[in-house]
């Protein structure tokens, strides 16, 4: 394992693009809202969101799905989709039991080659707090409806780690293909904010 | 914000009814701050085009990727070129402040958020 002393660097491309980036904030030739604000704009249209095939896979494949929680980035890798090398994935499973919710509290990591940009509340700190003080209320203002009876477990990233929830398959799905079924697999709902089919 | 009409005329944009795609965060980024440089009067959306044109035109060779990737390399390369062109932030300004980042990476423990002044020095 790497050591925790330091943070791999993003590519080069990509650090040619903060440093533009942080040259032009610096001069005050644009604005960091501003910025955000087309990003957030088009923050659905960004990244492959490759999890969503993995899901709807794992739902009517149970042999696949025993390979995605056990060793996730090979069973992702299978779908033919890479660039999670060098951090390791973990897949959690949320039954009728365990509703899983994802947050990095310290920075924001997020594996984005299978889930797409983070959305713009995931990198904030209100939600990266209170997902861990007090997941069930915020669990409540996504529209997540968690029975008392349902342990609610958190998953904070640390070095090496990324997280992705496999959401439960939702009731009377029984009929639909593997396409229609990933089309129900939201960026929310691999967070952990949202149901599968959730509208 | 961009019309729709613009982003039309802007050469090769792959984009679907929702707006531009992106396949990384760093290429939604280019794409925003070019949006804003233009918006805020620093060049106006047709000199932007003539820069990516060129850029496109002359790196026509074959490139080997994804074409999102390769498409938004060509961006930022035109992006670069317009900015050094209208003095916003010169060629060695982009190359210095680019190598003062991998450095603060580097000295930056996991999970801390990076701030630029850990180029220079390493934290206990």
């Amino acid at each position: 394992m790497a050591g925790h002393d330091h943070t791999d660097p993003p590519s080069d491309i990509a650090l040619r693009v903060k440093a533009l980036e942080s040259l032009l904030l610096e001069k005050g030739l644009v604005e960091a809202e501003t910025l955000d604000a087309i990003v957030e704009l088009y923050e659905h249209n960004i990244g492959p969101k490759n999890g969503a095939q993995v899901v709807a896979r794992a739902w009517i494949d149970p042999e696949y799905k025993a390979r995605l929680l056990a060793d996730p980035t090979s069973a992702i890798a299978e779908l033919g989709f890479s660039g999670v090398q060098g951090e390791d994935m973990v897949v959690v499973e949320n039954t009728p039991e365990v509703h899983n919710l994802l947050v990095c509290t310290l920075c924001s990591c997020y594996p984005w080659p299978v889930l797409g940009l983070p959305p713009v509340w995931y990198k904030a700190a209100p939600y990266r707090a209170r997902a861990v003080s007090e997941p069930r209320s915020v669990l409540e203002e996504f529209g997540v409806d968690i029975g008392d009876d349902v342990e609610v477990r958190v998953w904070d990233s640390t070095a090496e780690v990324r997280y992705m929830v496999l959401p439960e398959r939702p009731d009377g799905t029984e009929d639909l293909s593997e396409e229609e079924l990933a089309a129900l697999v939201t960026r929310d709902s691999m967070i952990g904010t949202a149901r599968a089919g959730q509208e | 914000m961009m019309d729709n009409a613009e982003l039309a005329a802007t050469p090769s944009l792959p984009f679907n009814e929702d707006g531009p795609l992106f396949a990384e965060p760093w290429q939604a980024q280019a794409f925003a701050m070019t949006v804003r440089l233009s918006a805020e009067g620093h060049f106006s959306w047709t000199e932007w085009v003539r820069y990516l044109s060129a850029e496109i035109a002359a790196a026509k060779s074959g490139e080997e990727g994804d074409s999102l990737d390769i498409y938004y390399r060509q961006w930022l390369a035109a992006l670069e070129k317009l900015v050094a062109d209208k003095g916003l932030a010169s060629s060695a300004e982009l190359t210095g402040r680019k190598e003062d980042w991998r450095r603060a990476y580097l000295n930056t423990p996991h999970g801390s958020a990076i701030e630029l002044s850990a180029a220079d020095s390493k934290p206990d």
